[in-house]
């Protein structure tokens, strides 16, 4: 079937991929917005996925590849929607491309310009938990495989204003000639029949709940800084271990419903904690089985397929164990050692534990850009500024012709994100064959 | 060497690449992969071996593709996770790099080898060893391979005329194709039909019946109720179904099949002194709501009637939402009700599901959490409850209690999984081909799955899992030709007798006899599974890309150990 329509999916985690690819092979053309500098999203710093403990890159990366391949998909990356109009029978959408100062289609990923730059700065990625260079490769597996430079750390580019011509050391050693100062920022204009939104979630910080030290205390760390610890492409080569004395923990509380389900921050629900912390706890005991996990925890919420199963599972076999209570609050001993104050429901008992680490499970917050461009689209969001839907159109937003899937409109985990995107590219696509040339 | 090449035999230099994959830890915290390479190196034909991080990044991929080019590969040899996830990937590279695909070899030092042997490390290195020396004698007797291309039948059939079905049908139809819907009761609605009103926005169910209307009169849709399929033959893009109607039966084609049987609720005959008058479920619940018969005084509602206990692990996803909706509508209509909600877990997972739930708390209905090795117990006309804060039972009058049991497979599940030829998991459920990244789709070719036949899920799940088969089923129906493998079995004729076997021991029809009496694969329809192969008492049947010299060829390079 010809189709000359084309459809903007913005996002590029797994819900913006799926939706691409689906939309691809209807014989779509697929613009594909990206505001980092590869695809891949939240998926993409998972070490495993629950319930089957599949490697999250490793299921990922051919969906990447496919990605990147397929004819009918163009990648925007380093892109963002700057402003949204309504023309006769499309959307006009200006983007705008960051200069990456590197051409992507000459950079071979070798990797001499990382080696040669002299600049550290904290990685986002791995969730600032090491330092990568000015110029850097995104993450490992990236789409695509090229390289970009960080223009505010960039010695030369940082310096450029102040008059002075420095360092420039990446486009002396590349061997490809790939660097290429000159670009600047692009804005384009495109014309699609209809819009996808899959801009996902980002994660509550922590420190807004201050009796549990999270800006204070080395030993508490987040759901996605731990994805990070244990994984073996990363900042530990997949150790894990304490970042206050590099000593890997025998005992791991992970504390639920930080930030969700609470007045005083997001009043709903996350969906996936109980789950994927049950998951991370079980992947630490795999890792050593000395490993004994404590999961603290209001309701369990475990009725996706397969999760309930999971969680006796991780019981019987790997040590966890689940604390019906809330963690009013944590201290340490004079080793760093959290130290959790809670009530034990069960028991009825105030209790204190001593523990090797602490992980909350942190909420799912809507990305930060999400105000802007809603504003930009003309569409509604809910009270937590999440998109708004309603749950007889679960896929379609309060404008004709843009529409949903994934954490941006609700948190959810991979399944359902994955189900939506192909969900949105089925409507997208009747939406824009009803809207065209008639 | 010798290459048969469709036929024709050349003579080319064999040039073996392989590629060993760390895959992060999954295999290099056990498998040491450079050494592996290393040995690789110096097997026979072998000209290139290295290791990397992740074989299928897109740095990988480059690698193998440089390797390709620089050295003149005409074999790759990846080993690395699975071939069921990752085989289309390198196959697709050396296709992409002029490379038939079939002379590409997967060894799966991770689940055969690196998983199962954790506690074993050396041991599990000899292994690695083994299976590249294996793989890498099989890509030595690889042949070139075609796919073969399908004519595609247009047209889709969908099982089952709920919410998922008549979703399903409409975004089909309304993307142009031809749908035929068949639903084995009179009424298309499937379970909206027993609901009063829908959580979390109250929704009267004659909203969502709407749509049976739009599927009365949408013309692409060619319905069939009070109808059942009573067989399924054929494959991709050729499906031929017969429907038993209520006075005749019809057979179609159809190019995709959609699974949308829903499932049943629970009918709690063993627990709770069930009696369906004043101890009932939520579903009998909702009809006496419809005709307005609730007017009792003390109401107890039990959640996790069958479910997550030792006979019925899963949680049902929907009870706690459907409980917390009737709870409100009965305060609603008479706010002196007491109703009191026993509970394990409230499950009320996102944004609205949660925000419902502080709203029932605020509405004076009473939650008490019960432990599932003391669960309630109901006796002389009273409830009698366990309280853990209070470490004793706590008593509660009723005048009606009702149960959330959960929603368990239809009966008719296993003989439709059998005449599709898909698995079912443990509780009944259909099992589709990944439960993270394919959620939808079967493993076999054209069927899909969305709704409760698949796991218990809300209509809005529902809704959103039925577009995305259409867009699945839609992907295929919309070109004229899909390709399907190209290992499939093949006869030689020299040494065929013609008895007969392989036609009975086939479970796909796929072999046939032609005019002649001569017997014959028909292509599209092979799986290559090899039955027919090892049934043959001539050995007349060998399967492409699973001959006997390839399989021999592994055997031997194990056993000739140095």
């Amino acid at each position: 079937m010809e189709k000359e329509s084309s459809i903007m999916v913005i996002g590029g985690g797994i819900a913006g991929i799926q939706a691409s690819l689906d939309l691809a092979n209807l014989g779509f053309h697929v613009d594909l917005i990206e505001k980092e500098p590869c695809i891949g999203g939240r998926m993409a710093q998972l070490d495993k996925t629950f319930p089957t403990n599949d490697c999250s890159i490793c299921i990922l990366s051919p969906k990447l590849s496919d990605c990147y391949r397929h004819p009918n998909i163009k990648l925007h990356t380093l892109s963002e929607v700057q402003s949204v109009s309504k023309k006769e029978k499309c959307y006009s959408v200006e983007v705008k491309k960051k200069a990456r100062f590197v051409k992507e289609d000459a950079c071979i990923n070798c990797g001499l310009c990382i080696e040669k730059c002299p600049t550290k700065v904290n990685d986002k990625f791995d969730m600032y938990l090491r330092k990568r260079k000015a110029i850097y490769l995104y993450y490992l597996q990236g789409v695509p495989a090229v390289m970009a430079i960080d223009k505010e750390h960039c010695l030369y580019l940082s310096n450029l204003d102040k008059g002075k011509d420095i360092c420039r050391q990446c486009e002396n050693v590349c061997p490809k000639e790939a660097i290429d100062f000159s670009q600047e920022d692009q804005i384009s204009t495109f014309n699609p029949n209809a819009i996808i939104l899959a801009t996902g979630f980002r994660q509550f910080n922590p420190s807004n709940i201050p009796q549990y030290k999270y800006a204070e205390f080395r030993n508490v760390i987040t759901g996605l800084e731990y994805e990070r610890l244990i994984c073996a492409s990363g900042p530990t080569n997949g150790h894990l271990e304490r970042l206050s004395d590099k000593k890997p923990p025998k005992k791991i509380a992970f504390i639920q419903c930080v930030g969700s389900r609470d007045i005083k921050n997001q009043k709903y629900c996350s969906s996936v904690c109980c789950t994927y912390s049950t998951k991370e706890a079980i992947l630490a005991n795999e890792h050593d089985s000395e490993i004994q996990s404590f999961i603290f925890y209001i309701d369990i919420r475990a009725a996706g397929k397969g999760f309930q199963k999971y969680i006796e599972r991780a019981k019987q076999e790997y040590q966890v164990n689940y604390v019906k209570g809330i963690v009013s609050e944590i201290k340490i001993d004079e080793n760093e050692n959290p130290i959790l104050y809670y009530e034990n429901i069960a028991s009825s008992e105030l209790c204190t534990m001593t523990v090797d680490l602490v992980v909350l499970a942190s909420a799912m917050i809507p990305s930060d850009n999400i105000e802007y461009l809603a504003e930009s689209m003309g569409i509604e969001l809910d009270e937590f500024n999440f998109i708004k839907t309603v749950p007889s159109e679960p896929i379609k937003t309060t404008r004709k012709g843009i529409f949903v899937c994934g954490a941006c409109k609700e948190p959810m985990d991979i399944p359902s994100s994955v189900t939506e995107a192909s969900a949105a590219a089925a409507q997208a696509a009747q939406y824009a064959s009803q809207n065209k040339g008639d | 060497m010798h290459l048969k090449t469709r036929g024709i035999e050349i003579l080319t230099e064999l040039r073996i690449g392989v590629f060993v994959c760390n895959c992060g830890s999954n295999i290099g915290s056990i498998i040491n992969c450079s050494e592996l390479a290393d040995y690789a190196k110096n097997l026979p034909n072998v000209v290139f071996a290295e290791d990397n991080l992740y074989t299928c990044s897109e740095t990988g991929l480059t690698k193998i593709k440089n390797g390709i080019k620089e050295h003149n590969l005409n074999r790759v040899v990846v080993a690395a996770c699975t071939p069921r996830t990752h085989e289309p990937l390198f196959r697709g590279i050396c296709n992409e790099m002029g490379l038939n695909p079939y002379y590409f070899e997967f060894v799966n030092i991770r689940e055969q080898c690196s998983w199962v042997h954790q506690k074993e490390i050396h041991k599990a290195n000899l292994k690695a060893r083994d299976l590249v020396k294996m793989g890498v004698a099989r890509s030595a007797r690889l042949e070139a391979l075609e796919k073969y291309q399908v004519e595609v039948t247009s047209s889709s059939l969908v099982i089952g005329g709920g919410i998922s079905g008549i979703t399903a049908a409409l975004s089909l139809a309304e993307q142009g194709f031809e749908v035929y819907l068949v639903e084995k009761k009179r009424k298309l609605g499937g379970m909206l039909n027993d609901l009063y009103r829908i959580s979390p926005n109250y929704e009267d169910p004659s909203e969502y019946l709407q749509l049976v209307k739009k599927v009365e009169q949408q013309p692409k849709i060619i319905l069939h109720t009070n109808s059942e399929i009573i067989s399924i033959e054929g494959y991709i893009g050729n499906f031929y179904v017969t429907i038993k109607g209520q006075n005749k039966v019809e057979s179609v084609e159809v190019g995709t099949i959609i699974v949308a049987v829903g499932a049943q609720v629970l009918k709690p005959v063993d627990y709770y002194n069930y009696n369906g008058k004043d101890i009932i479920t939520h579903q009998e619940l909702e009809k006496l709501l419809k005709e307005n018969k609730i007017n009792q005084k003390n109401i107890v509602m039990i959640q996790c009637v069958g479910s997550r206990i030792e006979e019925r692990h899963y949680c049902s996803n929907i009870c706690c939402m459907n409980a917390l909706k009737n709870a409100i509508i009965i305060k609603e209509r008479a706010p002196d009700t007491n109703i009191t909600i026993l509970y394990r877990d409230i499950n009320t997972p996102g944004t609205k599901n949660e925000l419902y739930y502080r709203d029932v708390r605020k509405n004076e209905v009473i939650f008490l959490r019960y432990n599932v090795n003391k669960p309630p117990v109901i006796e002389d006309g009273k409830i009698r409850v366990y309280n853990n804060s209070l470490k004793d039972d706590i008593e509660l009058d009723y005048d009606l209690v009702v149960l959330s049991t959960p929603l368990i497979p239809n009966e008719d599940n296993k003989a439709l999984s059998q005449m599709l030829k898909v698995p079912l998991e443990e509780n009944g459920f259909f099992l589709e081909a990944h439960v993270k990244l394919r959620p939808v789709d079967f493993a076999t070719d054209g069927l899909f799955v969305c709704g409760s036949a698949k796991w218990p899920v809300s209509i809005s799940e529902a809704i959103a899992q039925a577009k995305a088969t259409a867009a699945k089923a839609a992907i295929i129906l919309c070109k004229p030709r899909f390709e399907v493998e190209g290992s499939t079995a093949r006869v030689d004729t020299e040494k065929c007798v013609g008895c007969e076997v392989c036609i009975k021991i086939c479970p796909y029809g796929a072999i046939t006899k032609d005019d002649n009496d001569q017997v014959l694969v028909r292509n599209v329809l092979c799986k290559g599974c090899g039955l027919c192969g090892a049934t043959c008492p001539h050995q007349a049947i060998s399967i492409n890309h699973f001959t006997n010299p390839q399989i021999l060829s592994q055997i031997n390079a194990l056993v000739e150990r140095e």
